[in-house]
């Protein structure tokens, strides 16, 4: 995800590559939340629509509360990430990141779990627009986990294999803006999708 | 690292190792650049194709099939890999040179964004080689685009439509980021030159539209390949949905075609009348004005779908009055040329062609606006004149201008001015007789997208009209090309700031040093290095300042670090170029989207490690 | 010799050009020999379109001639004269003229959006029940049209026929993919969407003969689907509705009967002859306003008084026995089609598969159709 810039060391002009990452990152999450919105406006067409198929009496409040719960959590590890990194206290940074892409699975594990058991209960992707709209809205927000994921052990495979860089801490921001922001949609999912279903 | 001499060209100097690798963002625009105008020609022989089919009534050049390839991919050609990458070029090229920056922001992930654009081109392209090109329209109205899921050639329109939008994003965020953080000393955002602006707001739409209609795309994809039911009327699906996604993006997208040649009229213009923009601050404000109206007019595409009278009458409205902004573009153009000394080369001809043009195309855009009449126009030839109004009398009149104004900044030499003309001329007169008479046929009730029509429905004439048109534009394209091989070859020698201009650009060497700028200007106005080089008399006439020399660009300056040539860009791109090109072919195809899926991951890897590396010594 | 300098330029020759076409789109509204024309209105919804497109279109070639001989006058006023070196006022700007064209091109289109908006809901008005109004279903499929007339309880395919003078009100809907139903010289065009109904009211001023064609790519042969709206007198209206309702007759004997034989074999999978075959169709869910309406549909055009069309392959060819029979020999010679994709379990039929019939089967099927008046 780090990118080099092309700041020239005159110092005639300096961008700050730390202004730069991270202006790109939220410019970039701007486009996301188009993207998650267009999603989320697909299934809000399609809720009521489910054939002859099960509704949203399938979902298990209780157990994604849980999981929900769980990537809640994993903000507050990376936040911990974040705020070891700017300590410079990498150790501490290493196991904040490892926690944060932890939950990150357990997340995904729980969604794993929770689609295999819709699937039993006869709620697929071509059941009806109910089924479709929202397996492919949770199914790219789940992609968009397991991505961090990826970032997060990336992150801390780095910190670990003793290449330090005078600016990873930035990384770590760039990944932990990611991360909140994926976290956030989720809030916006679990509301919409499960919360206002029933 | 050489001193750029006006006879170098960069291709001389580098291999094609070299061009693989490279990060510079004048390379880059280069690579855009040429990639779009093979892909003109690509989609102008199509273009050429459809013109024969139509000459006279039952036309027996093309089979039905063969057609609804032609038109699909001549638009999704155009649209997608020519006036966009050829923005892009430009965009890539001198908005870092007008603001003043050594290069873009992210130089590796700029070159990432050119090879996906380029493999998510031939990925489309090759679809014609294994079953034939997507069929069902640029737009790819669901469920005609869902439906015939036992032909996979909407599956390479679907995915390789998705690639380019992720190309462009990339290379969104990546301009965005650039006039925001990197801009000279002195260059705040309003000193900005006017071509940059619009650059800018293009990236901001396209950041905002394309992830869309990528929702839109992957919904189509999973109907064909994943048995959803989105666009399925008969599971419950709506294909309406489709059209709002698909317009949400497909208008703003129309003004991405058309801004960036705005953007350029508004440099060339100034320079060649030799006074400044009339009423600069209007002219940028009524981009943003563009920018935001653009998102909220996309249901004018859909005044035949069935949206009630409430929706449709705002819709009309909104669309009514995105003319506004527009117009003061025009009269602002007017008012610079007025009372100036507008010296005719090709540049400005294609300039003042681009406005002559876009005029009819706007105002033929305001009588769709009266959702009544579009009733009658819609799907029509008068849409097809209208648009080409814009988008080749426009987008492309504007891109010609830029060309002729821009060759000589790149490789040093001027573009040939005499057959520059014939250029222009052919090019003017063939668009018209093209284009003009099918607001005619359109109007006679004639739908577009139809392989052929029957005698005695009063087609006949206008279309033998416009099939001679085209080939006389097909033959001014055609002298184009030679013009700019042979310029390229043996042209005139431009010098450093052959226009007398204004902008940045122009204070640097042609072509510009790898570096850009020796010295980072210290930005004092608006067209700075006019600035530095006119002062005004006593009656408010610009006047040559006697104490102007030069700054020499060509010596780079101690300590400059520069971001160093990767192949990781383009691997990382392969991949997934594997990727899209195994999901056509769902299920064994997935075997090569995992083999793309690890390319891709190892690009990206080598990518961040690299960068630790080279911090290393 | 400025002058001469001045016919030499370019630019100028470019007005008259486009006048010239001006004056052709013009010109191409009177003239008559366009069937398809929209600037030839038959009827009231037309005529209102037309009458606001010219308001449009003239005050369009207004601001053009204004705007483009202000360009041109621009161009050549102020271009640069040989060897002329001066330099000229630097000028940016003035905002009192940004006003102005701002102001005045916005009170311009707030002028011409009030009679549009007013078109727009008087368009989709539905008729009032004193208008007595026909209703007529009209279904999309690749690559023909399908009209219902659910009061009378009879069917055509591609050729409609209405009372002229009364109103006829659509219900608009489609069997596959997006069509559009247009014909130009009665109204606008209106979509074809799967699961949706979709409303326009043609009202022919006097009885003719109106053209008209899918508007909306809809495939393969999209231009091939094309129709036909005859308007007749009320008293023909009766008559042609009666006809209609008859049953096709079964022949017992000669040429005809033999081409019963085939047909029976043959053409029944997916073709209806009512009263003489068994009704084949299947069901199309066509919703608006959260209502649901159902419309039973034919697989391929309904052939009970095929005889008495005019047109065959969807309004392609006249019909005579030469196309007909063409089209029997091999229906994909004479238009595009892709019967290598019907599916009858799902009822989905892209087109007439080529029989292989003998020159005697396609007799016979041509006197039995023609028999079908």
């Amino acid at each position: 995800m780090s990118e080099h810039t092309a700041v020239d060391t005159n110092a005639e002009h300096h961008a700050d590559p730390d202004v730069v990452r991270k202006t790109a990152i939220w410019v970039f999450l701007g486009s996301e939340v188009l993207f998650f919105g267009s999603l989320i406006s697909t299934f809000l067409l399609y809720r009521t629509r489910i054939g002859d198929g099960p509704g949203a009496e399938v979902f298990d409040i209780p157990f994604t509360s849980v999981s929900s719960f769980v990537l809640l959590m994993s903000s507050l590890t990376m936040v911990l990430a974040h705020h070891a990194s700017t300590r410079k206290d990498w150790r501490q940074m290493r196991v904040w990141l490892l926690a944060t892409a932890m939950l990150g699975m357990v997340f995904l594990a729980g969604q794993v779990y929770e689609f295999t058991e819709f699937v039993h209960e006869g709620l697929t992707v071509g059941t009806s627009p109910f089924g479709s709209s929202f397996f492919v809205l949770t199914g790219f927000h789940g992609a968009h986990v397991a991505v961090g994921v990826i970032l997060l052990l990336g992150t801390a495979f780095m910190s670990f294999a003793g290449r330090f860089r005078p600016d990873e801490g930035m990384n770590v921001e760039m990944v932990g803006l990611y991360w909140h922001f994926v976290d956030i949609v989720w809030i916006a999912i679990f509301t919409i999708v499960y919360l206002l279903q029933v | 690292m050489t001193s750029a001499t006006p006879a170098t060209i960069p291709a001389a100097r580098t291999g094609i190792w070299g061009w693989m690798t490279t990060t510079d963002h004048k390379k880059i625009g280069l690579l855009y650049g040429v990639t779009a105008i093979v892909f003109f020609v690509v989609g102008g022989v199509e273009a050429l194709f459809i013109r024969a089919q139509l000459a006279l009534p039952n036309g027996e050049v093309l089979s039905a099939d063969a057609y609804n390839q032609m038109f699909t991919m001549h638009a999704t050609t155009m649209v997608f890999l020519v006036v966009m990458p050829l923005a892009t070029a430009f965009i890539n090229y001198f908005l870092p040179l007008q603001i003043g920056a050594r290069d873009v922001a992210f130089p590796r992930l700029n070159a990432f964004s050119y090879w996906l654009f380029l493999f998510a081109g031939l990925f489309l392209t090759i679809s014609f080689f294994v079953g034939g090109s997507p069929d069902a329209g640029w737009f790819g109205y669901a469920p005609l685009s869902t439906q015939l899921d036992e032909v996979v050639r909407m599956d390479y329109w679907a995915l390789g439509l998705n690639t380019l939008g992720v190309a462009s994003i990339v290379s969104s965020v990546n301009f965005i980021t650039t006039t925001l953080t990197m801009r000279a000393p002195g260059m705040s955002l309003m000193r900005m030159p006017v071509f940059s602006w619009m650059s800018t707001i293009v990236s901001f739409l396209l950041l905002f539209s394309l992830p869309m209609v990528a929702v839109g795309l992957f919904q189509v994809y999973f109907d064909r390949n994943l048995g959803t039911l989105f666009f399925d009327a008969a599971g419950g699906g709506d294909p309406v949905l489709w059209q709002h996604l698909f317009w949400l993006f497909g208008h703003p997208e129309v003004y991405v075609l058309i801004l960036p040649a705005m953007g350029i009229v508004s440099e060339v213009l100034p320079t060649f009348s030799r006074k400044p923009l009339f009423g600069r601050n209007f002219v940028i404000f009524s981009g943003i004005a563009i920018g935001f109206m653009g998102f909220g007019v996309w249901a004018h595409h859909m005044f035949t779908t069935g949206l009630g009278p409430v929706a449709e009458a705002a819709f009309a409205l909104t669309t009514m009055f995105i003319a506004v902004p527009t117009g003061v573009k025009i009269f602002n153009w007017l008012g610079t040329i007025w009372g100036g000394r507008l010296q005719l080369n090709s540049s400005a001809l294609f300039a003042i062609g681009f406005i002559f043009l876009f005029v009819i195309g706007g105002l033929s855009g305001v009588t769709h606006s009266i959702s009544p009449a579009d009733s009658q126009q819609h799907d029509s030839y008068y849409v097809v004149a209208h648009f080409h109004y814009v988008l080749f009398g426009g987008a492309i009149f504007g891109v010609f201008s830029g060309i002729y104004y821009w060759f000589p900044k790149v490789t040093g030499r001027l573009l040939g001015e005499r057959l520059g003309k014939w250029n222009f001329w052919l090019m003017f007169i063939g668009m018209n007789l093209t284009f003009a008479p099918m607001h005619m046929l359109g109007l006679n009730g004639m739908p577009r997208r139809t392989y052929r029509y029957g005698e005695g429905l009063g087609f006949d004439m206008w279309n033998l009209v416009a099939t001679v048109g085209s080939f006389v534009l097909a033959f001014g394209v055609l002298l184009f090309l030679m013009n700019a091989w042979r310029s390229y070859r043996r042209g005139e020698a431009a010098g450093d700031d052959p226009w007398d201009a204004r902008t940045l650009e122009w204070s640097t060497t042609s072509p510009p040093p790898v570096y850009n700028f020796a010295h980072i200007p210290e930005v004092t106005a608006e067209d700075d290095f006019w600035h530095r080089k006119y002062g005004v008399d006593e009656q408010g006439r610009a006047a040559r300042r006697d104490d102007y020399v030069p700054v020499d660009q060509s010596t780079p300056p101690p300590g400059l670090h520069l971001p160093s040539p990767s192949y990781y860009p383009i691997l990382g791109s392969f991949g997934i170029f594997m990727m899209i090109t195994g999901l056509v072919y769902v299920p064994w195809g997935l075997l090569a989207t995992g083999a793309g899926a690890v390319v891709t991951l190892w690009g990206m890897f080598g990518w961040s490690m690299e960068d630790l590396v080279r911090e290393h010594h | 010799m400025k002058q001469a300098e001045h016919q030499r330029r370019p630019g100028r020759r470019s007005l008259p050009i486009l006048l010239i076409l001006i004056l052709a789109i013009a010109a191409s509204g009177c003239s008559t020999d366009l069937p398809q024309n929209s600037l030839n209105p038959a009827g009231p919804a037309a005529r209102q379109i037309d009458d606001l497109f010219w308001l449009v279109f003239w005050i369009a070639t207004g601001i053009f001639v204004l705007v483009e001989s202000a360009l041109i006058y621009a161009t050549f006023r102020f271009r640069r004269r040989r060897d002329d070196d001066t330099e000229v006022k630097q000028v940016h700007g003035n905002t009192r003229l940004e006003i102005v064209w701002t102001i005045i091109p916005a009170l311009i289109l707030a002028a011409v959006a009030v009679p549009t908006v007013a078109t727009v809901f008087d368009l989709r008005r539905a008729p009032e029940p004193s208008e007595n109004a026909l209703v007529v279903n009209v279904i999309g499929h690749q690559w023909w049209w399908e009209f219902e007339y659910p009061e009378y309880g009879i069917e055509t395919a591609n050729e409609m026929t209405i009372p002229a003078g009364r109103t006829v009100y659509l219900n608009i809907t489609s069997a596959d993919v997006i069509h559009s139903f247009w014909v130009p010289q009665l109204n606008g065009k209106r979509d074809a969407v799967p699961g949706r109904i979709n409303h326009l009211t043609l009202t022919a001023d006097a009885p003719g003969e109106f053209l008209g064609q899918c508007a909306e790519f809809c495939g393969l042969a999209h231009a091939d689907m094309r129709h036909k709206v005859f308007a007749v007198p009320e008293d023909e209206f009766e008559a042609w509705v009666a006809a209609q309702q008859e049953p096709a007759a079964v022949p017992t004997e000669g040429l005809a009967a033999e081409g019963w034989d085939t047909f029976q074999v043959v053409c029944t999978a997916c073709h209806n002859a009512r009263g003489a075959t068994p009704t084949v169709s299947r069901e199309v869910i066509g919703a608006e306003g959260g209502e649901e309406t159902v419309f039973e549909v034919s697989l391929a055009p309904d052939l009970t008084h095929f005889g008495s069309r005019t047109t065959i392959g969807a309004g392609t060819f006249t019909w005579t026995e030469d196309h007909l029979a063409e089209w029997l020999d091999d229906p994909s010679s004479l238009k595009p089609m892709t019967p290598e994709r019907n599916d009858l379990t799902t009822g989905r039929i892209l087109g007439m598969p080529d029989f292989d019939l003998s020159e005697q089967e396609i007799e016979g099927l041509i006197a039995l159709l023609e028999a079908w008046q």
